[in-house]
């Protein structure tokens, strides 16, 4: 039993940098606007987070320290963000382009930064305040649950409770009902007066910002600090999230937990003799593999916002 | 030779000139902002390139690469595909190469030969097997890439470790002598700079590429296909067999990048846990060389030439290399958004169709 | 007339796009309660008129002047504001939402931080009822029919509160009997105090519910006339601006052998149902054969399948006696058949292509124009200029992209294209869509001089006229099944109209 509990209990680690990544791609795409660029905000959010958690505890403000990381993170990255939205709303480039340009200049200008501003040095400084599982009171004393579900860091009840706020943001607000209008058919929205470029500018910023708490979790949470190889892959893990889970919040949620599920599954394995016969390569392998097979095998079920990949031009409408 | 010229005073090749320009003053402006002397870094980096002999061999052997994996993404591209699995079929292609060159005992010549082509083979299966996914199944192949890149580097690691390591290393074993295809006489010639055979093949790729593209009747299924699918397939075309045959294509380029990088530079594979990134340049060599073949290869050497150069920054200037590796961001986010370009020389535009 | 009496005023509205000057200092008068036809042909310069007045576009100069006064209405917002609502021909509206969901969007009624969606879908009952407009508030837009998504659209505009609503070419789309009963609803909505502005091509609806008549040609206002003291004939001929022949002149067929036979063809549309259901015909050499029905009623999938591009689920095709049914295009099309598509953008043509390269998408496989295969440029070049002389494309050159040609012109490419293949049997569907009266002249004599040549010719058309006017023999489509056999000399538009509404000949209409 512990160990379905330590298994559950991990996949939540795992999960939640997925899980933010994945919601911010997701705002995005339901806006229109593909979303390759979750990789590089991931790294922004790791670089802003652990330089910004660095100084805030040199400067002694101790336990606030991790949370200003997170913070920084979130409204930091909306530089890269709107390099994003500005490429593909305001000049139309392509919007796969966009995001490999992103993912370059986010890796290359924080690897740049950390250089000039720690002396040369590849990585940030190891932090020492971090953030630490939280043990909810009383919730986790329940035997099996309490472990498996209530002792976790507090990155990952914010990034679920992400999930259920723009859950209910999309369908249930006016908001989130331009936003699902302005990615299936925009010349719809237009013409009943919503603005669609500026939906879409806010979808495509905010997008970055939330991406970007994946990134400051890994720092804040299991890494402690900033280093090329910190975001290697994750963000390509979200996007393959956003679309297993059809685009739908609660989907994205799941497929993170998947994906973290694969990844916990290992270490948890790993006491057993059997297990540790399997290569490790195959634990790597499954959730992609899987991924594959699922898309191959539920084709034409899960249905793109419409509009995805396309500017939209006024003469179009 | 006018003809040739006029190719250069096309927009098409205005945007790119200029995005060139601007990224590297954009470059010179951080650098300055971080109290660095762009103008020595600048030197530096030509310094690096050109400076030795050896120096321009290892250039060369860097532009190798980009050239191929901007064909790679500039024929599926062509095709009407994003393939952004290139990381992944050059993998296969190194692995294949490893495997030849590690495992079979062959004459000298013909051991490479069967080296190149087994890897090639692989990285088009990898690529064509994206394709396959896309025609009959309709997955979006942007997606199918992105997998297939984690599973081929995981592959290629299970294999190498479970059937070609090297003992208390975290790299494969080295492949035979008789495997490399490096060019002895020339290296030495260059100081020891990694010359090979891919060289030849990357300028052979670049004539195929036009010649296929613009000649062949299966060039032009392909441009039509990804021009307009469905009126390709009005037309009779076979667009699934066209999309897997065009992938196809774009792997075997990916996965001779594999075989040139094992069999004429490294000798073996090391264990990373991440892709090269090369297949995420060949996006950006494609985009700036308008997915046109010599506009892949002026790219493609650019780019090349630019990122072995960042390395003499960081040593004659002691400016970061990932300023390069900026600046080509810059590049290739104005030649996608060429609005912006547009902003900066449409004044300029003006003005000399005032004096005319 | 006091000011009042006007709704909605234009005053000398220019605007041009690079290289067309779309409106010419047009002058327009709306009055209050009338309804106001503005007739045109395609590219009159019509939509890009009431674009401007919805916001859409900004003119490059003039005055609008709304309930007598002066405004400028730089967005669709400002537009709905001052009670003006258009129901656009592409209907805008978002496919997976509901009906509801459409009509609020923009407007979303709150409460507390949610969409208040009952308070919505009642205010939406209430309305549907109030004009008698039948809209289920909770459907998706996916799950009804195209009629009803068209009543969506004014339920839109009136929940925004319009008094001057615009109809942009809005029968194009619609049965006979869903004709009649939007010209009823506008009859129904101006008879509530409400104003509209119908555009269209259509004589026959103008003098059916228009008052007043205003026509647009080449950009320029060329007359407002009353309806009541006109006729089409005269309406006709200023919209095209010379006398208007009505009939296409032909000599009369002499059909020969079966070309093309279709016997008990089921075909699968979309969601399991059967798009073409039991359907039996045959053409003979030397003549033209309509298929007259609405859209929608399984010509698509006919289409495809008789040409290979979807597989059939039971019956024949036999093309010149050959068995072709489930055969690749490819094969089909080698076999004898030609098709100029529907929709010319997306299959007849590639548009980033040069006139050559298009003119030789259908043979570019033959040993002539590839060998070894090299595409022979030389043997390509030559035809492609062959084919411009004959057929008179309007081309800068042969290297030129066809995008950037007009819509004459480019299907003016895909006929050269198709006739140049030498078929035994031509499919014709929609081929004179978007084209003007020019055009339209040439792609009918087209296909009479294909017939006069002994080939068989299927021409499916949405407009009856068109099918009236070129048919040797009339099949109407309902459904997916032919529901009535006829010649143009022995029927008329009415009795067309009611058997393409799947009543069947002699079921009331010649009583």
């Amino acid at each position: 039993m512990d160990i379905i509990s330590n298994l559950i209990n991990g996949t939540l680690v795992f999960s939640t940098a997925f899980i933010f990544a994945a919601l911010g791609g997701l705002i995005s795409e339901r806006s229109g606007v593909i979303n390759i660029g979750l990789e590089g905000f991931m790294v922004s959010g790791a670089f802003f987070s652990a330089v910004i958690a660095y100084y805030a505890e040199s400067a002694g403000l101790g336990g606030l320290s991790p949370w200003l990381g997170v913070i920084g993170a979130f409204v930091f990255s909306a530089v890269f963000s709107s390099i994003h939205a500005i490429a593909t709303i305001g000049f139309k480039a392509n919007q796969v382009v966009s995001g490999v340009v992103v993912n370059i200049l986010a890796a290359s200008s924080t690897f740049f930064l950390v250089k000039l501003i720690f002396e040369g040095s590849a990585e940030s400084p190891l932090l020492t305040t971090v953030f630490h599982k939280f043990r909810i009171p009383f919730l986790s004393d329940i035997p099996f649950i309490g472990n498996a579900f209530f002792n976790n860091y507090p990155t990952t009840y914010i990034a679920i409770g992400f999930v259920i706020l723009i859950y209910f943001i999309i369908y249930k607000t006016s908001t989130g009902l331009r936003l699902r209008a302005v990615g299936e058919h925009p010349g719809a929205a237009d013409t009943v007066g919503v603005k669609v470029n500026r939906m879409r500018y806010m979808a495509v910023i905010l997008s970055g910002s939330i991406a970007a708490l994946g990134g400051a979790t890994i720092v804040l949470t299991s890494n402690g600090n900033f280093a090329f190889n910190t975001i290697s892959g994750q963000g390509y893990i979200a996007l393959a999230a956003v679309i297993f889970g059809k685009w739908n919040p609660v989907g994205a949620m799941l497929a993170s937990l998947f994906f973290g599920l694969a990844q916990a599954v290992k270490d948890q394995l790993q006491i057993f003799e059997f297990a540790a016969r399997i290569p490790n390569e195959f634990f790597y392998m499954l959730p992609y593999v899987l991924t594959m097979l699922v898309l191959i095998g539920a084709v034409g079920k899960a249905r793109a916002p419409k509009a995805l990949g396309e500017p939209y031009e006024v003469g179009k409408r | 030779m006018n003809k040739f010229m006029s190719i250069f005073r096309r927009e098409s090749a205005v945007i790119p000139v200029v995005s060139i320009i601007i990224g590297l003053l954009l470059g010179a402006l951080i650098m300055l902002i971080g109290g660095y002397d762009p103008l020595l870094a600048y030197d530096s980096l030509i310094t690096k390139i050109f400076g030795t002999s050896y120096d321009i061999g290892e250039a060369l052997r860097s532009i190798v690469p980009l050239v191929m994996c901007g064909l790679a993404v500039a024929i599926a591209f062509r095709a009407g595909l994003f393939n952004i699995g290139v990381d992944g079929q050059i993998i296969m292609g190194s692995l294949g190469a490893l495997i030849v060159g590690t495992k079979l005992s062959l004459p000298p010549l013909l051991h490479a030969l069967v080296a190149v082509v087994f890897g090639a083979i692989l990285g088009g299966l990898w690529g064509a097997l994206i394709g396959y996914i896309k025609a009959k199944r309709g997955i979006n192949e942007v997606i199918t890439s992105i997998l297939f890149n984690f599973i081929a580097l995981y592959l290629s690691h299970y294999f190498i470790r479970t059937f070609m390591p090297q003992a208390g290393t975290q790299r494969s074993a080295m492949i035979q002598e008789s495997a490399s295809i490096q060019i002895g006489w020339l290296s030495q010639l260059m100081g020891g700079a990694r010359i090979h055979w891919g060289f030849l093949l990357t300028i052979l790729a670049v004539i195929f590429y036009h010649i296929y593209l613009n000649r062949t009747k299966w060039g032009y299924e392909l441009r039509a296909v990804g021009l307009n699918p469905d009126a390709a397939e009005y037309s009779g075309m076979k667009v699934p067999n066209v999309l897997v045959r065009t992938m196809f294509i774009s792997g075997v380029f990916g996965g001779l990048v594999g075989t040139f990088e094992v069999l004429g530079v490294f000798k073996y594979i090391a264990i990373n846990s991440v892709t090269s990134g090369l297949g995420f340049d060949g996006i950006a060599v494609a985009l700036l060389g308008g997915n046109t073949a010599l506009g892949v290869l002026l790219a493609g050497t650019l780019i090349g030439a630019l990122t072995y150069g960042s390395q003499g920054m960081s040593f004659g200037a002691e400016v970061p290399g990932e300023i390069i590796r900026m600046v080509i961001g810059f590049i290739i986010f104005f030649v996608a958004a060429p609005g912006i370009v547009r902003l900066f020389f449409r004044p300029l535009t003006n003005k000399m169709k005032k004096k005319v | 007339m006091t000011k009042a009496d006007i709704a909605l005023e234009l005053k000398g509205i220019t605007k041009s796009f690079p290289g067309v000057l779309a409106n010419d200092s047009i002058s327009f008068q709306l009055k209050r309660g009338e309804i106001h036809a503005l007739l045109g042909e395609n590219g009159a310069g019509k939509s890009t008129l009431m674009s401007i007045v919805f916001g859409l576009y900004q003119p490059d100069a003039g005055e609008i002047y709304v309930n007598g006064q002066k405004e400028v209405i730089d967005s669709p917002n400002k537009a709905i504001d001052l009670g003006i609502g258009m129901v656009h021909q592409h209907f805008k509206l978002v496919e997976p939402f509901t009906v509801t969901e459409n009509i609020i969007l923009g407007m979303e009624p709150k409460k507390g931080l949610k969409i208040d969606i009952k308070g919505a879908s009642a205010q939406v009952k209430k309305l549907s009822e109030q004009y008698k407009l039948d809209v289920d508030p909770m459907a998706r837009i996916e799950s009804i029919s195209v009629g009803m998504q068209q009543r969506v659209e004014i339920i839109k505009t009136l929940y925004r509160g319009a008094d001057i609503l615009i109809f942009d070419e809005p029968t194009a789309v619609l049965t006979p009997q869903e004709i009649s009963e939007l010209l009823e609803i506008m009859r129904r909505l101006v008879a509530e105090g409400k104003s509209i502005v119908l555009i269209t091509h259509k004589l026959k609806e103008i003098m059916e519910v228009a008052d007043t008549c205003t026509i647009i040609r080449r950009g320029k206002v060329i007359e407002s006339v009353e309806v009541a003291r006109t006729n089409p004939q005269e309406l006709a001929e200023k919209m095209v601006g010379k006398a208007v022949n009505f009939k296409t002149e032909k000599q009369a067929a002499t059909p020969g052998e079966v070309l093309l036979e279709v016997k008990d063809l089921v075909v699968e549309g979309g969601k399991g149902k059967n798009a073409v259901d039991g359907l039996s015909f045959s053409i003979r050499a030397g003549e033209i054969v309509g298929i007259a029905g609405v859209d929608g009623n399984g010509q698509t999938e006919l289409i495809e399948a008789i040409t290979g591009m979807r597989s059939i689920k039971s019956g024949e095709i036999l093309l010149q006696g050959q068995a072709v049914a489930n055969q690749s295009p490819r094969i089909i099309s080698e076999s004898g058949l030609s098709h100029i598509p529907q929709d010319r953008h997306k299959h007849g043509l590639v548009l980033d292509f040069t006139v050559s390269e298009n003119i030789l998408l259908q043979t570019y496989h033959h040993p002539e124009f590839s060998q070894r295969g090299f595409i022979n440029e030389k043997s390509r070049d030559e035809m492609a200029a062959r084919l411009v002389k004959e057929f008179d494309v309007r081309t800068p050159s042969i290297d030129t992209k066809v995008r950037s040609m007009s819509g004459g012109n480019q299907q003016k490419v895909i006929i050269a294209r198709e006739i140049d293949k030498k078929p035994q049997v031509l499919i014709a569907a929609q081929p004179t869509r978007g084209l003007d009266v020019g055009a339209i002249e040439f792609v009918h004599k087209q296909l009479i001089a294909q017939r006069d040549q002994g080939k068989a010719v299927l021409l499916i058309s949405f407009e009856l006229e068109e099918i009236l006017n070129v048919s040797d023999r009339i099949l109407v489509l309902f459904g997916g099944q032919i529901v009535g056999e006829t010649t143009p000399e022995s029927t008329n538009d009415q009795e067309l109209g009611l058997m393409m509404a799947g009543k069947h000949e002699g079921d009331g209409a010649h009583e």
